[in-house]
């Protein structure tokens, strides 16, 4: 077990961390201890997951995600080590307007880390124009992709443009038979990182909290041993064993969502603005060689 | 004797634009609400040469956009209480979604 951090920075991170969890999952048990009273090792990768940002929101739920978004860098900024790098789970913006996109891009500077991004819903209100313009390069498709980092192969889907009425989102075929063809050459010991928006399990469907051909895009990585799949778009944590699957959810740092089916809509949860740190979060994953287990950390920006 | 002519012209004008204007508003233009993630109402039947109007009350954005191939009408990202509106020129069966949350779903029926 790992969280990445040194004992120093782990008591640091405690103190304003607050309800800050670790979790890791080993052969598919799921445990979870509060942050202070984790054992730390500082070796192997550690990267961060940051997610919906929704820069450009500012109804009543969050008037200021500029200074939401600018804390949570400021935390990843602060920690120790220092990530490998950032991941962006989607909704970076509110709108999909460029001076959104370049509001956000300029906050992140701050972490002083590479970012991989893909996108969210929101960020694909322009059909794209913007995320490709700014993320696309390199990248197949609608801006999916893949790369390596310290033994682990992470895979970048994108699940928020093929919308059919009346269904859930979908990855759609092109990209799943992609995503065959990335993983064949793997040996089925790699652990496999994947990060997408929308979750690749039924959370809520009657929300769109889904991804209708996730099944099959997963039956992709059956053979491998350890597969951690990360997402947003739900703005709470959440998480999910499926035999050598894990899902987890991630936090916003601009709103939160009601639990799922407990309200009418998805709509932002408004709760009191001393209360709203205490909701917003980033998510610390952390991978040693040899191991077979991924330790994540789910930490809120105050108590 | 001129004054009150002029006046009772006047009366009359003023009753016809307010009759024309009622006419107008009932036969040409129709609301749909986009509230707490639905289109109200659902289903809208309306005649020919009818302007629909959506307005998002909602804190988050949605589209309104044609579920036929090719689409036939599309709105951009609408932020709370912006408006898009559609005049429907040819009878038929319109269905639509928010391309955001695609189900939410709606229909104008032109007749």
């Amino acid at each position: 077990m790992t969280d990445g951090m040194n004992r120093r920075g782990l008591l640091r991170c405690g103190a304003w961390a607050g309800a800050g969890l670790l979790w890791t999952v080993s052969g598919g048990v799921p445990r979870s201890w509060l942050l202070g009273d984790a054992s730390a090792a500082t070796e192997g990768l550690t990267f961060v997951q940051i997610s919906d940002t929704h820069i450009g929101f500012n109804k009543p739920a969050n008037p200021d995600t500029k200074a939401t978004m600018t804390a949570a860098v400021d935390r990843i900024a602060a920690l120790s080590p220092k990530p490998a790098f950032l991941i962006h789970t989607g909704d970076i913006t509110h709108l999909s307007k460029p001076e959104e996109f370049d509001t956000a891009l300029q906050i992140i500077k701050g972490a002083n880390a590479e970012v991989h991004y893909v996108p969210g819903e929101h960020d694909w209100l322009d059909g794209g124009d913007g995320f490709r313009q700014r993320f696309g390069q390199g990248t197949k498709g609608d801006g999916w992709y893949s790369f390596n980092a310290g033994g682990v192969h992470f895979i970048a889907l994108v699940n928020v443009v093929d919308f059919k009425a009346g269904s859930l989102t979908s990855l759609g075929a092109d990209q799943i038979a992609w995503m065959k063809d990335d993983v064949s050459g793997l040996s089925a010991s790699t652990p496999i990182v994947v990060f997408t928006h929308i979750p690749m399990w039924a959370v809520y469907p009657k929300w769109g909290w889904g991804t209708a051909d996730s099944a099959e895009a997963l039956g992709n990585l059956a053979r491998f041993g350890s597969v951690t799949v990360l997402n947003g778009h739900i703005h709470q944590v959440l998480q999910k064993v499926e035999g050598k699957v894990t899902f987890h959810t991630a936090m916003s740092t601009a709103y939160p969502q009601p639990a799922p089916g407990t309200a009418a809509a998805p709509g932002p949860l408004k709760v009191p603005a001393d209360k709203l740190r205490s909701v917003l979060g980033i998510r610390e994953v952390a991978y040693v060689e040899g191991q077979e287990a991924l330790a994540i950390t789910d930490t809120r920006l105050s108590a | 004797m001129r004054l009150r002519y002029v006046a009772l012209l006047a009366l009359l004008g003023f009753g016809l634009l307010i009759r024309l204007g009622g006419g107008l508003s009932a036969a040409e233009t129709k609301e749909v609400q986009i509230d707490n993630y639905s289109f109200t109402p659902g289903t809208l039947t309306v005649p020919v040469g009818t302007t629909v109007t959506w307005t998002n009350h909602d804190e988050t954005p949605h589209t309104v956009v044609s579920a036929d191939n090719p689409r036939s009408f599309k709105s951009s990202g609408l932020d709370t209480d912006d408006k898009f509106s559609v005049t429907f020129t040819k009878p038929g069966s319109y269905s639509y979604l928010c391309t955001v949350h695609p189900y939410m779903t709606g229909k104008i029926v032109v007749k």
